[in-house]
């Protein structure tokens, strides 16, 4: 079960996972608290206790972070998200799923569930933060993420089909800046036995083990950094200072490049999510591991927009879903993807020279 | 000449200064009605230096007394909260993640209305003038008597929150001040939403004692300007201060740096301000406090402030000493206020940092032979432990590799040595237990712009040129000196997932307050 007092745990470990991306999950966890105050405790379903013939309805947020603590979403349209999109296929909803982790979009799921009296399933589809549509994995065992639901906070309502995932993220996204940049949507239906085999499992749990054992480590002054770094299996990366950030905006992205001084100076390369970290000209480690951004005094995670020059920070990398490495996996979300003209470089529990 | 004043919880101090020359300094105690100590504190002044009223040209108060008035939830207003959003943001109504015990302090009441704009300006919806008056109509029957507007989007389309204002008193009457989030906060609809609640509530309270501070400068017959210090370390005329009170909430660091600053003549150094329980460290940088990059939280509740960015570590002169060599601990506990009573100088049975500053002949207080037979030892492992526990603190606001020269105001900077290993020499400005007043009488005046471009290829510059022109402008309509106004401040933050190249671009400029202009509008 997932109660209103694990909110906050969740929320932190899901900033951890959004990778510097996937926005500040304060607003996610606000409206999460209030659907689960009026409407109790959601229960979280392993993906293995899945049945076959489940119905699992993913449900998240597309847009940008910066507009949604602004325009702070209304949750009453994520039911009808979800409706919308059941009629439509002439199916019920047996499960509501998370499809991204990391960050604002581990909570609205449960918003979703709450309203629909359902249970969330423990996993997501991609382990961590990615910035498009067709980067999970549920891509890559050939399940269609349309028909999808697309709706905004004033009623309109789209149910879109597209030729393919990547086809699906273009569309969506120009109805999502008509709609203000905030939408709520609803795609990858799937059955139990393919939840099973295509979300990664137990990451909702995950989020909030590492939000609370933040708490705990914090209230007896430990180490925060080093009990991220065990909980994801990672190792710290790099402790120094930023000691430059520079942004430029390609085709709406943000991409930027930030210096870490300390020792040495580690390079990270960021686009949403930090993809690159790059050590006296030798790679490190790349997309799709996850590099992750910490407060080194308080082990906050620290987003790409948050990075600032003078901030004292633990760069951890770990390592992703073993799904992720596979030749399709890397065509997806690899370095090359997102225009660095680089070879993937894994996560290594060992120190690169 | 000038005169600074700084009312904090427990000092009212006031200096008289010429330029930057401090020409009579004092302290008095803080009063519950605080006009009566700033009075005191005058008078001391004339009793110090005596001048003519005629010839002091303005001044300037910093105070902590309406963040206090919050905290301690005492004479605020019966407030109401509108917001136009509708049918947006309805899942997150005003004050959500308020602590309740404030909700009742300030009998709020949210309303929420049609309205707000998209990112790019387009309305999500229009406003609804009926739906307003039945809001106003509610509210005035429930004996409100301050109201909040927030408007989605509004730092990028303020047209609707100007409109509801006017609807509002229309139904309201004049009586009703109205404050208007995109005067006070940023982007970020929650935290701006709830500063401006927190400045409707405080409106009441801020005309009462703006009046107090008037009269008890008029009774010295003191005819210049008044103003008051903001968080930023800019001024606000008296005028500003009725209607935007929240702005001094963090007023007292950024005074006693930037006192800190001219006492010492550096513009960029690290500013240690050593009191009786904690030590805060700030950074100046270009004269002006590095501000904090994160959402401040003031009394539980989540706002964008503009802050300065401080770092406190519990040490000072009442810090409780421990432990023996290199186990040597000082703080984070201390006898507070009870030094005079339990401090071994002062025949109490506590080791604290003061008396090993006094054993240490660093200093002179309460009774020395009381700590003559201490461990020379001991003394020195208790010293040595303030001075790389403050200098780590110090080590953890440096923002670049570069020395970054230290200066210590506050009473319990006799604790710090004369150089902190890795960083150099400390200053130790005179006046430094005024350091804040100080602060006050020499603030600058500013404007600034926080607004989200949509810059079109090839017109970065153009985009960048409006926001710095308006940036000056804002300052001078503030009060500045055209000719002393610059760019303090410049942040350009591309928005991630947004189309059309969207740029957050913050920008400030300060100058000096233009005083004969000054004392000519009030005459």
């Amino acid at each position: 079960m997932i109660g209103e007092g694990d909110l906050e745990a969740l929320a932190r470990g899901a900033a951890v996972l959004g990778t510097g991306g996937g926005g500040d999950p304060y607003v996610g966890r606000l409206l999460a608290a209030r659907a689960l105050r009026e409407h109790g405790p959601v229960p979280l379903v392993a993906p293995a206790d899945l049945p076959d013939d489940a119905t699992v309805f993913p449900v998240a947020m597309m847009g940008a972070p910066t507009v949604m603590v602004e325009k702070t979403p209304s949750t009453e349209r994520i039911g009808a998200t979800v409706a919308a999109l059941a009629e439509y296929l002439g199916v019920t909803p047996t499960h509501i799923a998370c499809i991204e982790a990391g960050g604002v979009n581990s909570t609205f799921p449960l918003v979703a569930a709450a309203q629909l009296g359902l249970p969330v399933v423990d996993g997501d589809g991609m382990g961590r933060a990615f910035p498009e549509l067709q980067m999970v994995l549920p891509t890559l065992s050939g399940i269609a993420g349309t028909p999808m639901s697309i709706a905004d906070e004033k009623g309109n309502v789209g149910i879109l089909t597209a030729v393919d995932n990547h086809a699906a993220e273009a569309l969506a996204r120009s109805l999502t800046i008509t709609m203000g940049c905030s939408a709520i949507i609803s795609d990858y239906v799937m059955s139990g036995a393919q939840a099973r085999d295509s979300l990664v499992p137990g990451t909702l749990s995950l989020c909030a083990r590492i939000g609370h054992r933040l708490d705990r480590v914090r209230a007896e002054h430990g180490d925060a950094v080093a009990a991220v770094a065990d909980e994801l299996g990672g190792r710290v990366l790099h402790t120094g200072k930023v000691t430059d950030v520079a942004r430029r905006t390609v085709t709406g992205f943000a991409r930027g490049t930030a210096l870490i001084s300390g020792e040495s100076e580690l390079t990270l390369e960021f686009q949403n999510e930090h993809l690159m970290a790059v050590r006296d000209g030798v790679v490190q480690v790349t997309t799709p591991d996850l590099i992750i951004v910490l407060d080194t005094d308080t082990g906050e995670p620290v987003t790409t927009e948050a990075l600032r020059f003078g901030h004292r920070v633990t760069v951890l990398a770990a390592p992703t879903d073993e799904r992720w490495h596979s030749p399709a996996g890397i065509a997806l979300v690899g370095p090359r993807y997102f225009g660095y003209d680089t070879d993937p470089v894994r996560f290594d529990a060992r120190e690169r020279p | 000449m000038r005169i600074g004043i700084d009312v904090g919880g427990t000092n009212t101090d006031a200096v008289l200064m010429d330029g930057d020359r401090v020409l009579a300094a004092v302290k008095a105690a803080t009063t519950p009605d605080v006009t009566s100590g700033i009075v005191t504190a005058l008078d001391g002044l004339q009793t110090q230096h005596p001048f003519p009223p005629a010839d002091v040209q303005a001044v300037m108060i910093g105070t902590t007394h309406f963040i206090n008035a919050l905290v301690q939830a005492r004479g605020l207003a019966p407030t109401a909260a509108l917001r136009l959003g509708l049918p947006a943001t309805a899942s997150l109504p005003p004050m959500v993640d308020w602590p309740g015990r404030l909700v009742g302090a300030i009998a709020g009441r949210a309303y929420l209305a049609h309205g707000g704009h998209e990112f790019d300006g387009r309305p999500i919806s229009p406003l609804d003038e009926d739906e307003l008056r039945r809001h106003a109509a509610d509210m005035a029957a429930n004996g409100v008597r301050s109201v909040a507007i927030s408007s989605v989007f509004s730092p990028v389309n303020t047209e609707f929150e100007v409109r509801a204002a006017e609807v509002l008193a229309d139904v309201l009457g004049p009586d009703v001040p109205v404050s208007l989030s995109h005067e006070i906060g940023r982007v970020g609809l929650l935290e701006r939403e709830n500063a401006t609640i927190i400045n409707a509530a405080l409106r009441e309270l801020a005309a009462g004692i703006v009046d107090g501070l008037a009269a008890s400068i008029a009774g010295h017959g003191i005819t210049a300007p008044l103003y008051l210090s903001q968080n930023d370390g800019t001024l606000m005329d008296v005028e500003f201060a009725r209607r935007y009170p929240v702005a001094t909430f963090a007023s007292g660091p950024t005074n006693s740096m930037r006192g800190a600053a001219v006492l010492s003549g550096l513009g960029t150094c690290a500013v240690v301000d050593v009191g009786g329980t904690t030590t805060d460290v700030g950074v100046l940088t270009g004269g002006f406090p590095r501000e904090a990059t994160v959402e401040v939280s003031v009394a539980g509740i989540r706002t964008n402030f503009r802050m300065p960015d401080v770092l406190s570590v519990g040490l000072g002169g009442g810090s409780l000493v421990r432990g023996s060599g290199t186990d040597t601990t000082v703080g984070p506990d201390s006898v507070g206020y009870r030094l005079t009573e339990q401090a071994l100088v002062f025949g109490g049975d506590v080791l604290t940092a003061t008396d090993v500053a006094v054993a240490a002949g660093r200093v002179e207080i309460g009774d020395s032979s009381l700590v003559a037979d201490l461990d020379p030892a001991a003394v020195a492992a208790a010293l040595e432990r303030i001075a790389t526990d403050v200098a780590d603190v110090v080590d953890r606001m440096r923002i670049s590799a570069d020395p970054l020269p230290v200066v210590a105001v506050g009473g319990g900077s006799v604790l710090l040595p004369d150089a902190f290993p890795g960083l150099g020499a400390v200053h130790r400005p005179e006046h430094f237990a005024v350091a804040n007043a100080i602060g006050a009488a020499i603030a600058q005046v500013g404007g600034e712009v926080d607004r989200v471009f949509a810059i079109a290829p090839g017109q970065r510059d153009a985009a960048v040129d409006e926001a710095r022109q308006e940036a000056v402008d804002r300052a001078v309509v503030a009060g500045a000196d055209p000719a002393t106004v610059e760019i303090v401040d410049f942040d350009e933050v591309p928005i991630p997932y947004l189309p059309g190249n969207a740029t957050r671009i913050r920008c400030k400029a300060v100058g000096d307050l233009r005083i004969e202009q000054a004392a000519g509008r009030r005459a």
